[in-house]
């Protein structure tokens, strides 16, 4: 790959308008070189801030556009609406807190520590009560997962609509996990032989229950304090939230404070009037918790054209399964003619985000780029339209077709479908 | 407790390196529970979920940890408000339709509408009935909720929105009896009571399946794939830059081109040849004695009345965000939209028009100034 290492000049830079001035002023200066370079700049000169400026950083102000958004038009208030992860403007896998999507019923709740209970009952040997300091007492876990909303992509169904991956895949985060397994403490309050089922809620107004297989419960699920290293953000549910591997985001109860064992589900008002797939002959798909394989390329994209003309790039995007680790991403700049296996940033872990990356000679002219992942099982991505042969236009939830973006020769892209 | 953080220590000795190479190679959560070490070395499969399952239910009844602390019947009591499907959960108690007509208008109807038909953006909780395969399936409780006791639990525990948790039972059964009647599913003497909660049918209770994608979409989407010379032809069938609905990015960097823009609707002024300038102008200065209260043009929105861009050809009384009397909202579930006709009709006496309309308008009594009026607003309207 050849590395270019001077500016071919403004016009091929035209909308990169933020850039104009440098590359304007380069290229008066460039017969006596970049001032960049050959003036000594100020902070060269003096100093920066010292130790004592702050004591708990924010990305730098020149990264100030990569923050979550919402869409007005989709829910009727931002109390119980949803926003956006930047994932155009990320690269890797872990999702930094402060732009990881948020997803609230009855907003974001504020509470202390030492005001966290958490109540284990049902049908069990004991009814019990946990304090935050208990639950720090058990033996705890570390776990990389992404948390995908079921609506992820949903407003896409009937076709392409929101332009950018921020909004049509933005609903996911992926963080790395310290907390207690559940099945730890459901050995702690002794699950009787005919409790099958949880039904877990939080503390906030909307409680947000839900009811889970006991199967899943003593398979993988966390009781999570703590990601990417610090306590959990009050909009993630601090200072406790559940933790649901490869299950819809909505399982993941923030603010957890109640788990009763069960005989069988609650078919609460999240698992019967919402997050329940309704098919094209209006019968609904209900318990639809695995999210199932999906990617999508996260640059180029709408949110994050292609800043120069031809010649080297890189296309790079996420993958992930619900169902295990992804083993395979393909990518297609010609809407799917032909595919090239991307390389795999390092090997996919079950039920967390992979990156992959495709590294291009491009020529300029137009792309219809798509990925395609693979899982462990087998599985294959499928395109929307194969979706939609399976279950209709109506389904708003687990929607994991193929993304088109349309690169067109001036580097920007668009959100389109294809035949 | 000393006996079993000793069990613990032993436990991770001897366990460490199983349990290195379960991480390792079978990508699994592995159990650090003391009491079972070698049950849980050898099985780093579903089987020691099984077993698991078999050995918490078998737990002693002082746990491992002995952590927490025993849950009294009143704190139990005060958080455990589930109700199942059959009921386990309900309280005793009853409400009437009447009843609940009322209080459903108090603590509903700002975002649900008079009649549970949902304002704006917010949900329908009535109507619907037999559009579940349409394109546009409108999902209430009664077309869709397939369980009774999903509402009761609903509404009391997380209604009403932003004061959750404040009605009584009694109440909570009246909502629902009222928003049963709103569905049609009962008359308007219906009391509903935890003794005859059951026998309420919910119509698309029969309707949902288990998630099928194993057997419907698994097999379908998996195996070998196609890398060249995949398809002959691609052709872009669909673009959103041409639905134009995404989020404006304002503080984005010039490398942001986005081409979408708004999401109030535009409004087009195309000069119409049958329409005489004068008479907008006119109208304009009619339209003084409605600034108070109502906005149109760019970037108007909902105030004390609704915004009225685009309000000839509209269904009355249906503007998201804005709330608007019974007499309004029943005229367009009416399928009735403003025109020149009825708007004229309605501005000359509002109240007479609407019985118990919000709009505290008395009404242009001159047809000159309803026609000037019309005209101006008529700009405003694609």
């Amino acid at each position: 790959m050849t590395i270019r290492k001077t500016p071919k000049g403004a016009s091929r830079r035209a909308f990169l308008t933020s850039a104009a001035a440098a590359t304007l002023g380069a290229g008066a200066a460039r017969a006596a070189g970049d001032p960049l370079i050959t003036e000594i700049q100020p902070w060269a000169q003096g100093f920066g801030d010292g130790v004592d400026a702050t004591p708990y950083g924010l990305p730098i102000e020149y990264e100030s556009d990569v923050v979550r958004r919402n869409v007005e038009w989709l829910t009727a208030d931002t109390i119980s609406s949803i926003n956006f992860t930047p994932i155009h403007a990320l690269d890797g896998t872990i999702t930094p807190q402060g732009c990881a999507f948020e997803r609230h019923h009855s907003g974001a709740i504020d509470m202390r520590k030492q005001d966290y209970r958490l109540m284990l009952h049902g049908m069990v040997e004991k009814e019990l009560v946990f304090t935050y300091e208990d639950l720090e007492r058990f033996p705890r876990e570390s776990h990389v997962y992404f948390c995908e909303c079921a609506a992820n992509s949903g407003m896409e169904w009937a076709g392409a609509q929101l332009n950018g991956a921020q909004f049509t895949h933005g609903m996911i985060h992926n963080m790395e996990y310290v907390g207690i397994p559940l099945r730890t403490l459901l050995a702690e309050v002794g699950v009787k032989p005919e409790g099958k089922w949880l039904y877990v809620e939080g503390h906030d107004a909307s409680s947000n229950g839900r009811s889970i297989p006991m199967e899943k419960a003593l398979d993988d699920v966390l009781l999570a304090f703590k990601a990417n290293g610090e306590a959990l953000r009050k909009e993630h549910g601090y200072p406790v939230r559940l933790v649901v591997p490869g299950w819809e985001g909505n399982m993941w109860i923030k603010w957890i404070r109640r788990i009763e064992v069960m005989a069988g589900p609650v078919e609460s008002r999240e698992e019967t009037s919402k997050y329940t797939d309704t098919l094209a002959d209006g019968t609904s798909r209900k318990w639809t918790w695995v999210m199932d394989a999906k990617s999508v390329i996260t640059s180029p994209s709408p949110q994050s054209p292609i800043p120069h003309g031809p010649g080297p790039m890189v296309i790079t995007g996420l993958a992930w399964s619900g169902r295990g680790a992804i083993t395979r991403v393909d990518v297609t700049t010609d809407g799917g003619k032909n595919w090239t296996e991307a390389r795999l940033a390092s090997e996919g872990k079950a039920k967390a985000l992979t990156r992959f990356y495709l590294d291009l000679e491009w020529d300029g002219a137009e792309m219809l780029l798509q990925s395609r992942a693979h899982d462990q099982t087998g599985y294959v991505q499928p395109t929307k339209d194969q979706l939609r042969e399976v279950r209709g236009l109506n389904s708003i939830y687990h929607n994991n077709g193929i993304q088109t973006w349309w690169v067109k020769a001036d580097g920007r892209a668009e959100n389109v479908e294809i035949s | 407790m000393s006996k079993s953080l000793k069990l613990f220590g032993a436990a991770a000795l001897a366990s460490g390196g199983a349990l290195l190479v379960a991480y390792n190679f079978a990508d699994r959560n592995i159990a650090m529970v003391p009491e079972d070490v070698t049950r849980m070395n050898g099985n780093a499969d579903p089987d020691y979920m099984m077993m698991f399952a078999a050995a918490a239910s078998d737990a002693p009844a002082d746990g491992p940890l002995e952590l927490g602390r025993a849950a009294t019947g009143e704190e139990i009591a005060a958080w455990d408000k589930d109700v199942s499907p059959d009921g386990t959960g309900l309280p005793a108690g009853s409400g009437s339709v009447e009843v609940g007509e009322v209080l459903f208008s108090e603590n509903c109807a700002s975002c649900h509408g008079e009649f549970a038909e949902g304002v704006g953006n917010w949900p329908k909780l009535s109507g619907g009935e037999g559009t579940l395969a349409d394109d546009d399936p409108v999902k209430t409780v009664g077309s869709y909720w397939p369980h009774l006791s999903t509402a009761w639990d609903y509404v009391n525990r997380s209604m009403p929105f932003g004061n959750a948790q404040t009605l009584e039972d009694d109440e909570v059964y009246a909502i629902v009896a009222y928003i049963l009647y709103s569905n049609f599913l009962v008359e308007d003497d219906f009391v509903l009571s935890d003794a005859n909660f059951l026998e309420v049918e919910m119509p698309n209770a029969g309707n949902f399946v288990i998630d099928d994608r194993p057997e419907t979409e698994y097999g379908r989407f998996s195996g070998e794939v196609c890398m060249s010379d995949c398809k002959e032809a691609v052709e872009i069938t669909m673009r959103a830059a041409v639905l134009d609905v995404t989020p404006e990015d304002e503080d984005a960097p010039a490398t942001n081109v986005d081409e979408a823009s708004v999401e109030i609707p535009e409004v087009v002024e195309v000069p119409d040849a049958n329409i005489d300038p004068d008479l907008i102008a006119a109208g304009e200065k009619v339209f003084r004695k409605c600034k108070a209260c109502h906005q149109v043009g760019e970037g108007a929105r909902n105030r004390t009345g609704p915004h009225l861009n685009n309000l000839l050809g509209r269904r009355i009384g249906q503007i998201d965000g804005f709330k608007y009397s019974k007499a309004l909202t029943e005229m367009g579930d009416m399928e009735k939209s403003w025109d020149n006709h009825s708007l004229s009709d309605f501005l000359e006496a509002p109240k007479g028009y609407a019985k118990g309309t919000k709009m505290a308008f008395a009404g242009l009594r001159s047809p000159e100034e309803r026609e000037a009026i019309l005209a101006y607003l008529a700009q405003f309207s694609e």
